[in-house]
Parts: C-alpha cells; structure tokens; sequence
C-alpha cells in the first residue's frame, strides 16, 4: 500500500515528474546531438547520436529515481506527514521496498518514454535487451536507494540540493553519458573508472550496441555490489529509525 | 513512571508544556523509542510486537500534518491500506459522516480550514477501528463549535468501548469529559485518580458566605481563608462540613444573607501540585 501511495504521489505530478524530465532529455540530444554530432568522435563506428541514446535514457532513469525516493521522503519530512506512516504496523524493511520500488517504477517510466521518443528519429539497435533491461533496474535502484539515504540524512532541501549537485550530478556528468571515455585524458578516464555511474552507462549501453568500454560481466559486478553495500547500509539505518523515529 | 490505563477508560494526560506528554504518548506510538522500561497495547509490547500494538492504537497527531498530494477520501484510502486493510468504503463513509467531513471527501487536503485538517487527523486515526485511541492536544487551536463536536464524537467513541486516551492542558475540558486523569511535571506522575477524586482530595469546595452582624460564630474561624467586610470566604473540605456550617450558623442565629458555594475547580488542583500556586 505504502508502494501503491508512492506511485501516486509521482504520477499525480506527472508533468513534472515524467514529462519534464523527457523534455530535458530531448533537448540535450537535440543541443549535442546536434551540435557535436559532426565534431565528435564516433564510438565503435557509431554515429554519435546514437551513441548518445542510451546514455541519456540511462541518465534520465538513474536521475529520477534519485529524485523520487528523496524528494517523496524530504517532503514527507518537512510537511510531518511521515507520522502517517511511522504510526502504521509496516516494517523498516516493507518501508524500504516501498520507496525502493516506486522510485524505480518512475525511473523505468521516464527512461522508456524517452527512449521511445527518441527512436522516432534515431536508429538504434538492439544486441542484447536483457543486458540493457538488467543494467536499467540496477541502476534504478541504486539511485532510488540512493535517494532515500539521502532523504534520510537531510533535514532541509537544501541539504538535499547539496547532495544532489556535488554527489549524484558530478558522478552523472562524468560516467560517459555524452562520450566514450575513451576519448578523455589518463587521469580522467581513471577517475572515470572509480565511478559506479559509468559501469551503469556503460553496462546498458551494452546491451544496445554489443559493445562497451568495460566488459559488461565486470559492470553488473561493480553496480550490484554498489547497490547491495548501499542497502545494506540505508537498511540499517532505517532499522535503527535514524532521523525519523527520536 | 509506571501508568496502567484500563480498557474503556477515558483518560488524560496533564501537565505544562515540556511535562512529557507528547513524549509519553511518541513512545507509545513508536515515533519515539524509550531509553529503558516498556510499554504494552493491550498486552502488546509496542518494540517487539511493534505491529500488533500499533493495529490497536489510532493516533492523533499533535500537529496539523497532512499530505498535499492527495484529496480526504484518498488520505483515508491509503491510511487504511497501511494497516494492511482491504478498501472498507462503507466504514470510512460512516466516519467522514460523523465527523462532518462527507462534503469534503473530494476535496484536496491542502483546500482544508485548520479544523476540517483536525477532523481529517481525527478520521485517520480510526480508519482502522483501533479499540485504544490516543488523542495528543485534540482541541489545540480549534474553534469552539468544532471543539464541541469532536468532544461529542469522542465520547460516542468512549460509549462504544473504546479507550480513550488524551492530552490536554485545557483543564475544563479533562475535568468535564475525562473520568481518570494523571498530571505529569518534568516527566514525572505527580498525581493520578480519579478526576473527581483528585478534586475533592486536593481542593475542596469553597463556601462564601455573605452574614447579618458581619461575624461568625467560633469555631468557624479556623475554615476561614479570607474576609471582606461581612462577605467571609470558607474552605471545606468536602460538602459534608457544608452540613456543619450551616448548623452552627443556626445554633448561633446568625441569620444568612447571601450563599455561594464554588465547585472545586481541577486548575487550583493543577497548580498546587505543579508548585505554581501562588
């Protein structure tokens, strides 16, 4: 029910938190795609927009379902309503799964949708669906874990902007969604490589084209450990009732 | 502190601000967790049969927390689906009826006055029928006409056999509504009975007594707590010395002018124990 609560809270606001989140993906193909389509190194004999697809489908789902579990969570925080279901017989765990679900419910939404947009006018293949569909549920819930832990630790927006913007938007600029590592610099593409984000990009891209920077066996390992480390952690804090039950 | 609240009791918490109400009531609840000692719902420990001991409470937050997503009869919707409870229509039709929240139900909760917010809060709390209801300062900043209404309400629920349980520092209101009461001061009991027994131990009644000649006979003196001219102001004990009184008044044929005898009053009460009295 706590699911069936949060996927309604996000689709009652579903032009701001599926339409506008397309529409940000579909400019930025527009603006690189076209602006550095020509200029830009194509990967693996690709053309650069299509390189591109999946990196900002992939972005999109990994942004929002950061955004989801967060914001639900800060909201609910602030406003006090979280007692509504802190007074509830439900469990840390069922608490988790909850927010964990919906956010990755509404990270799969926005991905597919602009994925389905965007293959009006780019053509894209299709070498392995089950990579591309595993790498879209991890992620999605690595980021929508992510966010809770997030949501747990701020006690204002602010804080959670702070977390937004040097933590989740730094690691998404710099994980390959608008190039192939390949064409940074040493130092780059080994902090590239220290970066769970890009194993993600990386993983799905792989599940389009066939081929990736990284072999894709090594991305799962990196994205599943990733999100097992991190439940476990946000799961423990939960059962301790850290910022939420005093 | 060590409190035991009997099924069906109408009960309430007293005390100033900081005496440990809330607290007493988030502990029960579980947004609070007790550093040591235990609390039970109906045999239910509330840490370790978290989930029984919260399907038997229905509580009502203090503050006017709601959610802005979401029109009355879905805040009741998913409140029920918390507890784990299939869709009862029926069921939350008959409260937001009895709570006059029925013209409401489609409304978004953010187009709510404060009151009908309180009644949401008060609804939430029953969705799912909780024998034990916990009601933190109800009629906090509620105008008159509603306070009336949720105290009907709420003593429906006490006829019905459910526990009532409150915090108030609306002294009138615990005095008129509550049948046991505990004052809480720097989280601790500091006094708990009965309501009517804590009136007539602690305060007593208070007889003013207006007399020709302007004296009273002796023996009399020793009850007396202030004097004004021929107007002389008594405190008894209980209203058996009231019998006494006016024997000896008899006895002595002091004719009596003007009588007023005030009924103990739960803030005198209050304040003494609280080390407030002047």
């Amino acid at each position: 029910m706590l699911l069936h609560k949060e996927l309604l809270r996000f689709w009652k606001v579903s032009v701001q938190t599926v339409a506008a989140p397309v529409l940000t993906a579909l400019l930025y193909l527009v603006i690189f795609g076209h602006a550095l389509g020509r200029s830009s190194p194509a990967f693996a004999g690709l053309p650069y927009i299509s390189f591109l697809v999946p990196g900002l489908v992939m972005m999109s789902v990994l942004q929002n379902a950061f955004a989801n579990s967060s914001s639900s969570l800060i909201q609910s925080k602030i406003t006090g309503n979280i007692v509504f279901i802190l007074l509830a017989p439900i469990s840390y765990a069922e608490f988790f799964a909850a927010y964990v679900l919906a956010s990755v419910a509404r990270g799969l939404i926005v991905g597919a949708a602009v994925l389905a947009l965007t293959l009006g006018f780019v053509d894209l293949p299709l070498a392995a669906p089950l990579w591309a569909l595993l790498f879209g549920l991890l992620g999605a819930a690595l980021l929508a874990v992510l966010g809770l832990l997030a949501g747990l630790w701020s006690d204002k927006i602010d804080q959670l902007a702070v977390f937004q913007n040097f933590v989740i938007l730094p690691a998404t600029m710099l994980s390959g969604v608008f190039y192939s590592i390949q064409a940074l610099p040493g130092f780059w593409r080994r902090l590239s490589h220290a970066n769970p984000f890009f194993y993600m990009i990386d993983g799905f891209r792989y599940g389009f084209f066939g081929v990736s920077d990284t072999p894709p066996a090594l991305s799962l390992a990196v994205v599943a450990t990733s999100l097992v480390v991190v439940s476990f952690a946000t799961l423990g804090l939960l059962r301790s009732g850290y910022k939420l039950r005093t | 502190m060590s409190l035991s609240i009997e099924q069906g009791e109408f009960f309430a918490l007293l005390g100033p601000n900081g005496a440990g109400k809330t607290t007493l009531i988030n502990v029960v609840s579980g947004l609070a967790k007790a550093n040591a000692g235990w609390v039970k719902v109906l045999g239910a420990d509330v840490a370790r049969d978290y989930r029984r001991a919260r399907r038997m409470l229905g509580v009502v937050p203090q503050e006017l927390v709601f959610d802005p997503f979401f029109t009355v009869r879905e805040t009741l919707r998913l409140q029920a689906g918390y507890f784990g409870l299939p869709p009862d229509d029926a069921w939350l039709e008959e409260v937001m009826h009895h709570l006059d929240l029925g013209a409401k139900a489609d409304a978004n909760m953010r187009a709510l006055s404060g009151g009908m917010k309180r009644r949401v809060l008060v609804a939430q709390a029953l969705v799912h029928k909780p024998p034990v209801i916990v009601l933190d300062e109800p009629t906090a900043g509620v105008d008159v006409e509603l306070r009336q209404g949720l105290w009907q309400f709420i003593n429906r629920l006490n006829r019905d056999g459910h526990t009532i349980v409150l915090t108030t520092h609306y002294l009138e209101e615990a005095e008129r509504h509550c049948n046991r009461i505990a004052m809480l001061k720097a989280g601790r009991i500091v006094a708990l009975d009965s309501t009517r027994n804590l009136l007539d131990t602690f305060s007593g009644l208070q007889l003013r007594l207006r007399v020709d000649g302007g004296a009273l006979p002796d023996g009399l003196s020793a009850k007396l707590v202030a004097r004004d001219g021929a107007l002389f102001t008594l405190r008894l004990a209980s209203a058996r010395e009231l019998e006494e009184v006016l024997a000896r008044l008899r006895e002595s044929g002091t004719p009596i002018v003007e009588l007023d005898v005030q009924p103990p009053d739960l803030e005198d009460v209050f304040l003494r124990l609280t080390g407030r009295a002047s």
